[in-house]
């Protein structure tokens, strides 16, 4: 374990989880979403969760969202103990109903901002006019939800995520509701801002393209209950991404027959 | 070797191959179709819902005034401009807008009080889950009772005047809009919940900037269902026991003219009623509608 010390010297963690289990009551069961995840988010990290559906990938960021208390372990951010909702993990979600409808695409950004009374109004309009700048809807900040395509909803839910300035931005397959151009065109947007602002981002999905394209790290799940399967390092270019998908696909692939024999 | 030879037997048919194009952008630009025109200004107008409205109601005078003369009998059934002659008279002489304005007062009483017993029930059905069950069980109970069935009581309770009439008000509004105010609030995308958390919402704040603007649709229909219940129940009210403090409301009005069988003044108090429920309905709710749940595209 000394060996991993020689290649990076460790900074402490923005985010800390350990062995977190996940669980939750249907009417008729208790579900076990994810068994003991461990792992660890740091300053400027694009983690990915990667896993089949199933694999409680989702519910797992919801737990970091606060949204669930784990039945065993712990998650940290910043050393703090996660126990409710807060405006330090802002939520992008999947769902295009995720802005306010009866707030102006401005005043959706704002609304976070006022809400934690961080800001005064001039300067939390200033400031939700600079991220909805960045994501190119200057032209709509007056426009209500309604009114924009899905890719413009999901891009309003990031400004509005990034214009908080979060410590850890979460985003729950904010791209799988697009069709596939404007899902590719998002990505790369994405990766424009990251490269501006350097922000953490914690980021779920079930395509092994989008997750080696966005990672700079990739937590693979294996479904019933979720485990963690393996952590890999993406960020790749040309072939050697098409190695790694490869190399997931078989993952995930091996997973699939030890199932099939065990039934 | 028998099966595959009854597969060959049908003649498979190939696409035949064709040369590939491009249209150039020059060619495509210069359409000669018009790409955007206005409508014939007939159809605009057709399509202006207030004018239909309006066509609709001139059509149902028309059809009172010709029923009305056909039967020639003032007693009975009088003419549509009776009826208005009526109205214009009651209304000079001032006793038809007092009338209703003392209606319209005790009516907003009623209603105001109707509404914050509503919010405070929902307020806490949201809260805790005892609070639902206090709401629905009420709900249950009360909705159906008719509030007119309460009013011997109330006459007991709170005597003859305006208290027993508000008392039936409160009854007739306070159901209907608690329960479509709980069901809109329950009805609320877990999404939108979830992001009022992340905002770090929560208690009065949350229901006030959350619960309330995402359910407005279903509480506006919950305000408009509880305006109509109260005017039913007060004008029905009044009529029953009719003068309280000198001067009565509007089915006082009626009431009294009946008795003095003066059918065109007891049809201009109908009308009365009429016309204000129109205009709430169509001015102040629209009003209300095209500024909220139309502007944000919540209108299904």
């Amino acid at each position: 374990m000394m060996m991993t010390n020689d290649i990076t010297p460790a900074p402490s963690p923005l985010l800390e989880v350990g062995g977190v289990t996940l669980q939750y009551k249907t009417p008729r069961h208790l579900v076990t979403a994810t068994y003991r995840i461990d792992f660890q988010v740091y300053q400027g990290d694009r983690f990915i969760l990667l896993g089949p559906s199933g694999c409680g990938k989702s519910t797992l960021l919801k737990a970091v969202g606060g949204y669930m208390t784990p039945t065993e372990g712990e998650m940290r951010l910043k050393g703090n103990l996660i126990r409710s909702p807060g405006p330090d993990r802002m939520m992008v979600f999947q769902e295009f109903d995720q802005l306010l409808p009866w707030k102006t695409v401005r005043q959706n950004v704002m609304f976070p901002l006022q809400c934690t009374h961080r800001l005064s109004a001039s300067e939390a309009e200033e400031r939700a006019m600079h991220y909805i700048s960045k994501v190119n809807l200057e032209k709509f900040a007056d426009s209500y939800p309604h009114m924009l395509s899905g890719g413009m909803k999901q891009r309003v839910a990031i400004a509005r995520g990034m214009a908080m300035e979060p410590d850890i931005l979460l985003m729950d397959e904010p791209f799988a509701a697009l069709d596939a151009l404007t899902r590719r065109k998002m990505q790369d947007e994405l990766m424009m801002l990251w490269d501006e602002t350097r922000f953490t981002v914690l980021f779920v999905t079930h395509s092994i393209p989008e997750a080696i394209k966005i990672g700079t790290r990739i937590l693979l799940l294996s479904p019933h209950p979720g485990q963690v399967k393996a952590e890999l390092n993406g960020g790749l270019q040309g072939e050697e991404a098409v190695e790694l998908e490869r190399r997931i696909q078989t993952m995930l692939f091996a997973d699939t027959i030890e199932e099939a024999e065990n039934v | 070797m028998s099966k595959p030879s009854s597969l060959t037997m049908v003649r498979i048919e190939e696409a035949p191959v064709r040369a590939e194009f491009v249209r150039d952008a020059e060619a495509t630009a210069r359409l000669p179709v018009v790409v955007e025109k206005p409508l014939p200004f007939l159809f605009r107008l057709y399509s202006k819902s207030w004018l239909r409205k309006a066509m609709i109601l001139v059509v149902l005078a028309l059809v009172w005034e010709a029923y009305g003369r056909y039967l020639n009998n003032d007693l009975l059934f009088p003419t549509f401009s009776a009826t208005v002659s009526a109205f214009v008279t009651d209304i000079v002489s001032g006793v038809l807008p007092a009338r209703a304005w003392s209606s319209i007062k005790v009516l907003l009483m009623g209603y105001g009080c109707g509404i914050a017993l509503a919010s405070v029930l929902t307020g806490l059905a949201i809260m805790s889950r005892i609070g639902t069950d206090f709401l629905e069980t009420l709900t249950s109970m009360f909705n159906p009772l008719p509030a007119i069935a309460l009013l011997p009581l109330a006459l007991i309770w709170f005597g003859l005047g305006n208290g027993s009439l508000v008392f039936v008000l409160v009854h007739s509004v306070t159901w209907a809009i608690a329960l479509n105010t709980h069901s809109g609030f329950l009805s609320v995308s877990s999404t939108l919940k979830m992001v009022g958390r992340n905002y770090g919402l929560s208690g009065f704040d949350y229901i006030r900037k959350i619960l309330i603007p995402a359910a407005f649709p279903s509480i506006l229909t919950g305000l408009k269902i509880g305006w109509a219940f109260a005017w039913r129940t007060l004008i029905a009210a009044e009529l029953v026991f009719g003068v309280s403090s000198g001067s009565g409301g509007l089915g006082w009005f009626i009431f009294e003219n009946k008795n003095s069988l003066d059918i065109p003044h007891v049809f201009a108090g109908l009308l009365t009623v009429i016309i204000i429920g129109l205009v709430v309905e169509n001015l102040l709710f629209r009003a209300i509608e095209n500024h909220t749940i139309g502007k944000w595209g919540m209108q299904s």
